[in-house]
């Protein structure tokens, strides 16, 4: 059982803004309590701009799960940028290929409570996330 | 495009982050800054973030940058006003603002940046030890 409307865009840095304002009233609706709302918001923020700095822009999916009455937030990141040669590599904080600080995959993993990459060279990456309460 | 309003008080300046910052406006919000301290000779920067209610890892080098940006240019920068959530979620990313001093509130932030300044400033001893060299 899942609520899911349509994906959102990730073209420029006002997108990333909209990204964390939708990802927050998905987590209210999901019931979610403070702590975890802050982490799944902060984990789509890094995970929205390495989309449109890594990936060149590409699109997010928000759904709000509900298992046996448990409600989570789960967000599918997609893009059709260069991709993550050395995917390992990647997920090590302090590692970037761009300017910033190298903690967005490493820092969106441990703020979700579950975490997936796929990445192929020349095709793109798609990042999957959920945060239980 | 929307700027971020700095304001001076006495020797130091106040930002309040009212609206959730795109990254374009962090960077100008930075850059404006250290212009501020040049141009009003300020002695501190208080940063109020107690409207924000995440710190990802780009907001996270914005604030450190600021403080290393403003103690090269003589002004101390105290951050106030985290909210506890957001802090769990800082530190969980692997962000620990080191550099970066922090108080409670704009009051306790203030009271720190007071006592940062010497009573008297030391101006006649500079031009005299000007004179000398």
């Amino acid at each position: 059982m899942a609520d899911r409307p349509d994906p959102i865009q990730i073209r420029n840095s006002e997108d990333v803004v909209v990204v964390r304002q939708r990802v927050r009233a998905a987590a209210v609706q999901a019931g979610l309590r403070l702590v975890d709302q802050t982490r799944i918001v902060t984990a789509a923020s890094e995970l929205a701009r390495n989309t449109l700095i890594y990936g060149g822009g590409g699109t997010v999916s928000l759904e709000v799960l509900s298992d046996q009455g448990k409600k989570s937030v789960r967000l599918i990141f997609e893009d059709r940028g260069p991709g993550i040669a050395d995917l390992e590599l990647a997920m090590k904080d302090g590692y970037t290929t761009g300017a910033g600080l190298g903690l967005g995959l490493g820092g969106a993993k441990r703020l979700s409570s579950e975490f997936e990459i796929e990445s192929k060279p020349g095709q793109g990456t798609r990042v999957v996330i959920t945060r239980r309460g | 495009m929307d700027r971020i309003p700095i304001l001076k008080l006495g020797d130091f300046l106040l930002v309040t982050v009212h609206v959730d910052m795109h990254d374009r406006l962090a960077m100008a919000l930075q850059e404006d800054l250290t212009e501020k301290i040049v141009a009003t000779h300020a002695r501190g920067v208080l940063i109020d973030i107690s409207a924000l209610d995440i710190v990802d890892s780009f907001i996270g080098r914005m604030l450190g940058n600021i403080a290393s940006m403003s103690g090269i240019l003589d002004a101390k920068t105290v951050v106030v006003g985290m909210r506890p959530a957001v802090a769990i979620t800082l530190v969980e990313l692997g962000l620990s603002l080191p550099g970066v001093r922090t108080a409670l509130n704009v009051e306790k932030g203030m009271d720190l940046l007071r006592a940062s300044l010497p009573f008297d400033e030391p101006v006649e001893q500079l031009e005299s030890g000007e004179e000398v060299g």
